[in-house]
This record gives C-alpha cells, sequence and structure tokens, in this order.
C-alpha cells in the first residue's frame, strides 16, 4: 500500500508542540506579529496565572532569539517558599543524599526567613538539560518575568555557552548522578549504618574543595567506551606476559635510593582522587562515597569560578530583554517599575566603608562590565580605543557572547575591566602586610594605578589565591605508610586554625599517620602539624583504632 | 522556544526533613541544653510552643582548609572616597582585611551562637526525653486535642453505613404519594363511573371499555412511581463540635525558702510544666494560680514565683490554708475542677506536719480533683513526707514522690496519666 506523504501543512504544528524540539524555533502557536504592532500591554498585578506566565515567557524567548541567547530547553518550576527552602539547603539541587550540613543550612534558612533578615532567592536554576529554574509561587507576575528572563534566558545561556561548565559539567547526566548518589548513600547507611557513612560523608566535605581536577581535562567517554578501553588494556597486558621474565632473579626494591620510590612520583592536587584510588584501608563502599562527593564538587567547580560573569550576564540579560519589551510597548509603566525597582536593589554596591559593605556586589560588577563591554563597542571613547583596539566599535552582541563563552571571572575582570568602570566604582587596592606596621594603599583608580587595580582585583577571584594550594607530595609506602601534605604558603599566608581537624579527617580516609609541611616563599620547608593514627597492640591490621576527630565523639 | 512549566507546589514539602532529623541527632546534647534554658525562661503555660533555639556554633562549623590571617596580602574595594596611592592607614581593630568573605553566609556561620526553630512537636520530644516519659503519654500529650464528631441532622449524600432508613423512607413515602396523588384521584373517579356504568340497564358497553383501558394505564402510572429513588436517600449528618467547655484551675504551691536552690525550682518547674501540658489536654480553659510559701504564705505572679529567694524557716500549712482560702474565695467548686501541685524540699517546722495532714485531709482533699505532691530533695525523706504518705494511702486522689533527678518526675503522675488516658 502506498501511503500518501502527510500533507505539509499540519508539520509546523506537530513539531512546534514537541518541548525542546528545535531550541532556535519559535513558539508555533503564536501568530508571527511584529513587536511594534501589539498596542496591549502583557497584564501585570501582584497575582499570577499559568497563562499569564506562559504569555510572558513566549514574549520573553522571542526577544532573547532576537539577541541570538542560545539555551538549554527551559523547565519551568512553580514552587512554595518551603520547597525553595529546601531546594536551598541542598545547594539548589533538586535531589541530594541525605547529611546534617543540609539540615543545619535549612535550618539557618528557615530561621533567617521568619526573621525576615533574609528575602529568599527568588529563582534557583540548576545547571542540567533541560535547564530546571524554579520560580517562587510568592513572586508577583512582574517578578515572575525578571527570574523567567534572568534565570531561563541569561543562566541557561551561560551554562551552555561558557567553556568552563562546557568542559566540566554534564547536563544531560547529572540528575541521574544525583538519583544515584542519594540512592547509593542510602543503601550504603542501611548497610554500614548511618553514623559510619556520616563520618565517611563528613570527612569527605571537609576535603571537596581540594577534590576537583583543575588543569586535567576529563575526557568525554561513554562508560561503554570505557569500559572497552579498560578491557583492551587488560588484553594487551595478557599478551605481553612472558613467562621466561619470570626465571630472572628478583632485583631488590630495597636497593634503590628512596628517591627512586617516590610515590605518587608527582604531586597531587586532587586529593579526594588520590585517597579514592590509593588510600590503603578504605573499604569498596567508601571509596564510593569519596567519589561522589568529588563529582560534585567538581560539578560546582565552574560555578566557583564565574560568579561575576554568571550573575552579570543574567542580570545583564533580564534588564536587556525586558527593556526590549518595555520599548516594545509590551510591558505597562507600573510592571516594568517593579521590575527596575528590584533590579537596581541587586546591583546595589555600597562603599567599603559602608555599614551595608559585605565585598564587592557580584551581580553589580557583572552587570556594569556587560553594560560597559557593550558600550565600548557602540560608542567608544578615545580612551577605550587605546585600551580596547579590539573591542572598541565592534559588533556589541558577537563581543558579549564571545567575552561569556572563553573566560572565567579572573580572566574576565583582567581583560575587560575598563578604567571607566574602575572609577565609577571608585576601586582602590591596599597591601595589608603584617610585617608593615599599617595598611598602605598600593594605588587607585588613576592612570598609574588602573592596571595595578585591575590587576589585584583579578587575583583576587582566582580560586588558586583564594584557595590554599595543597598538594599530597609522598607516602612512605615502604614505612609506616604515612602520607605527606604539603602547604605551599604565598605571602607568608598561614592556614586558618581549623586545618587540625580537616588533618583528622584526613587522617581517618587515608587510614595512616598524616603530615602537614609547610613551604615559604623562599623554598625551605617545615613540619606543622602531623596526625597520628596508630595500630591497636593485638588487633588484627584491618581493625585500626583511628584518633577519631572530635565532632565524632559528638555522638555518643 | 518552547519552555514546560510545571506546578511543583503539591508536591512533597519539606524535603530536607530527614536532614534536619540527622542534624539534630548529631547534636542531640547540645539541643537538649538548650531546650532546658528555653523551659527556663518560659512561662508554664506556655511550654508547648514552638521556640527559636541557640546552640554554640563553636561545635558544628564545617572545617576546611583556609587561609589564615597574617602574611602579606591585597584587597581590592569600592568606594574610595580621599585615598591616593602611599596612603598610610590604620589596621582597623579586630584585624585588618576581615572585610572580605563574609558575604552573605546563609548557614549562620561566623557567629558565637547558631539559631534555629524547633517545630512544637520537636520541643516537646525533647523537653520529654530527660523526663523518661513513656511513648505513649508522649504521644497523648503531643498531639492537638481533637475536637469530637458528632451527628447533626441529615444530608443527601454519604457513606452508606450513615444512611438513615427511616429519613429515607419517609422521604419515599412522601414522594411516592405526591407523584401518584392525581393518578390516585383519577383511579377513583374511573371506579365511581364504572359502578355507576354497571348500575345502568343496559350498560354502556363502549364506555366501559374506554375505561377499562383507562384505569389499567392509570394503574401502571401508579406503579412506575419508583418505591424508594435516589434522591429520596437522606444519610446522618456528623459535624465537628469543640469540646465540652470545662475549666480547670491548677494550684501551683512551692516552697521558695532558702533551701530551695535553682536547680530544684528547675526540677519543680518540670513538675508544675507536665501537669499543666496534661490539664491542656483535657480542659479548654485553664487557670493558674501561683502560692509561694516561707513561713507565710502569698499569691504571687509567675516572675515573683521562681524568681526570688526568701530566707527562714518554713511553715507548709499556711499555703495549705491560702490554698484552701483562694478555691472558696474564687473558684466554685461546681463551675472549676480544682487541681494542686506541691513542690517542696520537705523541710517543714515539726510541730506543723500533723496539722498539715489535717489540712489535706479535712479541708483540701474533698474540694480537689487531685493534689500532687513532690519533694525536691535527693537525701532522706523529711517529716512532711512522712504525713503526706500516710494520707496519700487513704485517698485515691492524691499522688506523691521524691525527685532526684528529671526522669523522676513522670512516675508521681504516672497514675493520674493512667486514670485520664481515655
Amino acid at each position: 500500500m502506498n501511503e500518501p506523504p502527510a500533507p505539509p501543512t499540519v508539520r509546523p504544528a506537530r513539531s512546534g508542540r514537541e518541548p525542546g524540539a528545535g531550541e532556535r524555533r519559535g513558539n508555533m502557536s503564536m501568530p508571527p506579529v511584529s513587536p511594534r504592532h501589539l498596542a496591549w500591554p502583557l497584564p501585570g498585578g501582584s497575582e499570577w496565572s499559568f497563562e499569564q506566565i506562559e504569555r510572558y515567557h513566549s514574549e520573553i524567548a522571542r526577544v532573547a532569539e532576537r539577541y541570538g541567547l542560545d539555551t538549554f530547553p527551559n523547565q519551568i518550576e512553580i514552587i512554595s517558599a518551603e520547597q525553595m527552602m529546601d531546594a536551598y539547603a541542598s545547594n539548589g539541587l533538586p535531589v541530594g543524599y541525605t547529611h546534617w550540613s543540609f539540615g543545619k543550612r535549612f535550618l539557618a534558612t528557615e530561621q533567617h526567613y521568619r526573621r525576615g533578615q533574609m528575602g529568599l532567592a527568588y529563582e534557583i536554576v540548576i545547571n542540567s538539560n533541560p535547564c530546571i529554574a524554579y520560580l517562587m509561587e510568592e513572586n508577583t507576575l512582574a517578578m515572575q518575568a525578571l527570574v523567567i528572563a534572568h534565570a531561563c534566558y541569561g543562566h541557561n545561556s551561560f551554562f551552555k555557552g561558557n567553556y568552563l561548565f562546557r568542559t566540566w559539567t554534564q547536563p544531560d547526566a547529572i540528575i541521574d548522578y544525583l538519583v544515584f548518589a542519594r540512592r547509593y548513600v542510602a543503601e550504603c547507611e542501611q548497610r554500614y549504618g548511618a553514623v559510619e557513612v556520616e563520618q565517611t560523608l563528613d570527612a569527605c566535605h571537609a576535603l571537596s574543595n581540594l577534590g576537583v581536577d583543575r588543569y586535567k581535562r576529563p575526557q568525554k567517554r561513554s562508560l561503554a567506551k570505557e569500559q572497552a578501553l579498560q578491557r583492551e588494556r587488560e588484553e594487551l597486558m595478557q599478551l605481553q606476559v612472558n613467562d621466561l621474565w619470570r626465571t630472572l632473579p628478583l632485583k631488590k626494591h630495597a636497593d634503590l635510593p628512596a628517591g627512586e620510590r617516590a610515590f605518587p612520583s608527582e604531586p597531587q592536587e586532587n586529593l579526594l582522587y588520590f585517597i579514592e584510588k590509593n588510600a590503603p584501608m578504605l573499604k569498596p563502599w567508601q571509596r564510593e562515597i569519596v567519589r561522589i562527593v568529588r563529582k560534585m564538587s567538581q560539578y560546582f567547580y565552574p560555578q566557583r569560578q564565574t560568579q561575576v560573569m554568571n550573575e552579570g550576564w543574567a542580570t545583564f540579560w533580564h534588564y536587556t530583554i525586558l527593556q526590549t519589551m518595555y520599548d516594545d510597548g509590551l510591558l505597562a509603566d507600573n510592571v516594568m517599575m517593579e521590575i527596575l525597582h528590584s533590579h537596581t536593589n541587586a546591583i546595589t554596591q555600597p562603599g567599603f566603608d559602608s555599614p551595608a559593605y559585605s565585598g564587592i556586589n557580584p551581580y553589580a560588577l557583572g552587570f556594569a562590565m556587560y553594560r560597559d563591554i557593550r558600550r565600548i563597542c557602540e560608542s567608544p571613547t578615545p580612551e577605550d580605543k587605546r585600551w580596547f583596539p579590539d573591542v572598541a566599535g565592534s559588533n556589541w552582541t558577537e563581543t558579549l557572547q564571545f567575552a561569556m563563552r572563553n573566560f572565567k571571572d579572573e580572566s574576565f575582570i583582567a581583560q575587560f575591566l575598563s578604567p571607566k568602570l574602575m572609577r565609577e566604582f571608585r576601586l582602590f587596592c591596599i597591601v595589608d602586610d603584617d610585617h608593615a606596621g599599617a595598611l598602605r594603599v598600593d594605588a587607585i583608580h588613576d592612570d598609574a594605578g588602573y592596571r595595578a587595580v585591575r590587576d589585584a582585583l583579578s587575583r583576587q577571584y582566582a580560586l588558586s589565591e583564594r584557595e590554599p594550594n595543597l598538594q599530597i607530595t609522598s607516602v612512605d609506602i615502604s614505612g609506616d605508610r604515612s602520607l605527606t601534605l604539603r602547604h605551599f604558603r604565598h605571602n607568608r599566608q598561614p592556614l586558618a586554625g581549623t586545618y587540625k581537624e580537616v588533618m583528622n579527617y584526613l587522617a581517618t580516609l587515608w587510614g595512616f599517620t598524616v603530615r602537614l609541611e609547610s613551604v615559604n616563599d623562599d623554598g625551605s620547608i617545615e613540619s606543622t602539624h602531623e596526625c597520628r593514627v596508630e595500630k591497636r597492640a593485638g588487633q588484627r591490621g584491618d581493625a585500626i583504632a583511628w584518633t577519631l576527630p572530635e565532632a565524632f565523639r559528638q555522638h555518643d | 522556544m518552547s519552555a514546560v512549566i510545571i506546578d511543583r507546589r503539591r508536591n512533597v514539602r519539606h524535603k530536607s526533613a530527614v536532614n534536619q532529623q540527622r542534624f539534630l541527632r548529631r547534636y542531640r546534647a547540645l539541643v537538649r541544653e538548650a531546650v532546658a534554658r528555653s523551659i527556663a525562661e518560659r512561662k508554664i503555660a506556655e511550654a508547648d510552643r514552638d521556640a527559636s533555639i541557640s546552640i554554640p556554633s563553636r561545635g558544628l562549623h564545617e572545617p576546611v582548609f583556609s587561609h589564615g590571617s597574617g602574611g602579606k596580602r591585597e584587597l581590592v574595594l569600592p568606594g574610595n572616597k580621599e585615598y591616593v596611592a602611599g596612603d598610610e592607614l590604620q589596621r582597623p581593630s579586630g584585624g585588618g582585611g576581615q572585610g572580605q568573605g563574609g558575604r552573605g553566609s546563609p548557614d549562620g556561620e561566623g557567629e558565637d551562637t547558631f539559631h534555629f526553630h524547633l517545630s512544637r512537636e520537636e520541643f516537646l520530644d525533647f523537653f520529654f526525653e530527660d523526663m523518661a516519659l513513656p511513648n505513649l503519654t508522649k504521644t497523648q500529650l503531643t498531639a492537638i486535642p481533637q475536637s469530637k464528631r458528632v451527628t447533626g441532622g441529615f444530608r443527601t449524600d454519604g457513606s452508606p453505613s450513615n444512611m438513615s432508613v427511616v429519613r429515607t423512607l419517609r422521604g419515599a413515602l412522601a414522594r411516592r404519594l405526591a407523584l401518584s396523588g392525581s393518578s390516585r384521584a383519577r383511579l377513583r373517579e374511573i371506579d365511581e363511573e364504572l359502578e355507576k356504568i354497571d348500575a345502568e340497564d343496559p350498560p354502556d358497553e363502549e364506555r366501559r371499555a374506554e375505561l377499562l383501558a383507562e384505569r389499567a394505564a392509570v394503574q401502571a402510572a401508579i406503579a412506575r412511581v419508583p418505591y424508594v429513588d435516589s434522591f429520596d436517600l437522606r444519610y446522618r449528618n456528623r459535624i465537628t463540635q469543640p469540646r465540652e467547655i470545662a475549666q480547670a484551675v491548677m494550684f501551683c504551691v512551692m516552697d521558695v525558702s532558702g533551701s530551695m536552690d535553682e536547680q530544684r525550682k528547675d526540677l519543680a518547674k518540670r513538675f508544675f510544666i507536665l501537669l499543666h501540658l496534661f490539664l491542656q489536654r483535657h480542659y479548654e480553659r485553664i487557670e493558674i494560680v501561683f502560692i509561694r510559701h516561707h513561713t507565710s504564705a502569698q499569691v504571687v505572679d509567675e516572675e515573683q514565683f521562681f524568681h526570688s529567694t526568701e530566707s527562714g524557716g518554713t511553715v507548709v500549712s499556711t499555703a495549705l490554708e491560702l490554698t484552701v482560702a483562694e478555691i472558696d474565695a474564687h473558684f466554685p467548686l461546681d463551675q472549676w475542677n480544682v487541681y494542686v501541685a506541691q513542690a517542696s524540699d520537705g523541710d517543714n517546722w515539726g510541730d506543723d506536719s500533723p496539722r498539715c495532714r489535717e489540712l489535706l485531709e479535712t479541708q483540701l482533699l474533698p474540694r480537689v480533683q487531685y493534689f500532687a505532691y513532690v519533694e525536691v530533695n535527693d537525701g532522706q525523706t523529711q517529716n512532711l513526707w512522712d504525713q503526706y504518705e500516710e494520707a496519700s494511702a487513704a485517698h485515691a486522689n492524691m499522688a506523691l514522690g521524691q525527685v532526684r533527678e528529671r526522669s523522676d518526675i513522670f512516675p508521681v503522675l504516672r497514675e493520674l496519666f493512667a486514670k485520664k488516658a481515655d
């Protein structure tokens, strides 16, 4: 039977209804109207309905597409304030394994919220595909519009475009992995006891910031391919087995000088990875938990490096999109006023001497920088042309996309912070040297200081400067199996006092004595701390009496 | 670009409840201390409220490796007004360069105490825990009192088990009468006419056949009216009614002589709270009267009751006399249920104890629903105890016990709870 081809007229309607089909395609159910001819504004008011949100969304999507924002498909979820606090407590993730620290965060959030000390975040957005954005039911319609523009098109396009996110996160797999982690931890709790699991998780959490690969790119391999490779290696090894080698007299390892048997052969920066692979005493399930924490930490690693860029990008786009809609006559004055009121609050930057000061506001700095880049593209001053010859006068959307895709906070600031912005923020750099009697103003927002201030601010956002540099340098594999962690001091900065507790955690994971050494700026090494784990006499080797960290004892 | 909009508000709330439980379990000891502190600050009638609790945050931080203060560091700040490069400025007190990093930490770290909220149930759970209450009693006290359900009128829908047969059939009968009334009137007319026709000679056969046909039709119409139709059904309606209005007065009698120290008062307070919680379950309205005594007794407010110390000897009978006087003056027994809770360290002026027993047996016990006495004392029982013990043996509505620690409190009231637990 010859089926006649389907008439072409039904095609658009069908494909338009598929969620996420063709991200660049507009909503087909909307008639293609030129925006300037829409005489009626979108509804406003404090009450919203799903239809209204949908109308707003389709308008926002249209404007975003006009500006060429490339996003994952959106999934907008309306939740209550309490659910928002839940999401808050688990770092914004919709599923999470069970741990007391999340409960602590929830209780703290709830308390702040009750007292009115803190408004809840209007939105939480998850770097997944489809991109999930939470909208709070208490928001007014105008706020929902703001949040949709901010999260569903701002953050979403950042997640999809920025190189760090592209390299390090797998938005297609994250939710599945979260579900796996939750189930796995729950299963471990049933089998091995909640307290056991909690102790392992506590120890891993203490080291989670040091559980990331900073330089080694992940391999984009599927599980099947990974397993195939592993089999291939095994076969190769098998092929090379030559029984003759066995007959050769063994060279005594102990004869080798200590330097040649150094393990690890190179210092290791990813502590959790090293522990997962090498800790002698860990049980298999503990290794898997180490791995889960390590994976989560790696997942959040790009976010920690792109605070200013990410928030600035989202803020820039909600502002630009909604302003465009207002200019097109889509937003009523009162709606726009409410949006601007909220927007202005978000981008306030109090001065350092104001009681409201609490660091540089990433929304304010990021928003100002993207606006400034646009300004330099559209109407550059002679100063801009001197500082940014390749940016001045270029197409602003392309330049902005380039900036968003290829930088992280430190390089973004080093590359794009303009003298004009430093003057506007009145940025200045002070040096706090404990050898000097007073703080010294190193540079301010003037010709002599622009570069110094910009470099200092860039360094301020570099994770390598914000966090201490710690590496595993050696393990005494032929002796007491003790592990040595080396702290490379920068500018004589010591570790905060909590390091002793963290060392205890490290010791519980490693199972043997761990030592901390500090390397001073002049290269000298001093031993700072030792956390001994001793075998109790009369016990088998696998039953080790740890020196338990203080925190664990509170259980009893 | 299409988006999926999902309403998640109906989804499970309180996803992190289990995490909160973990947190509370981990810091159980600290939370219990905080609850104890909170109890000390509360009024008796407000004991079962949710609470803001603060525990020292030192023990619950999550340590990580981070930079400590010291060394050389740079800091870029906004809002320069007057500085130029090379200026020197004094370190702000409390260490320079601390302005960074404290930004909006939502977990409340950096303060000395960690504040959070306990719900009423959680709070009571902690409160009961060290008083060693039986689980059943805990549940009874924690549960919010239900109003009772009574029948009230009838309704047209409901479950079959609530159907009222009498009402339903009465309605059906009325409907049958109403619907078939005209038909039956017509039937009677037809029958009369038929009789007439039968009486005629000769009968009008044609008319007769016509009437018989109509008669059959009318009878069929009557038969068609259903015996019971679905809209005849009536169900008993059940409405919720608030509990019966009943009121109780609780007399808290306490020895405030010098020997009652803070710790003993705390035990006494818990005893009063527990009794109050019990009464709350059973009475709509509860008044509390505080009577303190040393050598003389007086009625005071709660603040003075717990927080002022008198020195000197102890004459317990004055308090009992005052209680009786108060009952007679303000709480007529036909309107009030009277409960008396007495706490003392057992010290009494030697000659006074027999008088107390006499007062108790002749005056007080006939007036009250229940009299509970605790001796907050970790040594030997005193002379008052012996007298009370004898009285207690003779009267069912009296209980007494010696309390050394919190878990001793409940057994004193056990009998009361057992009796009233319905």
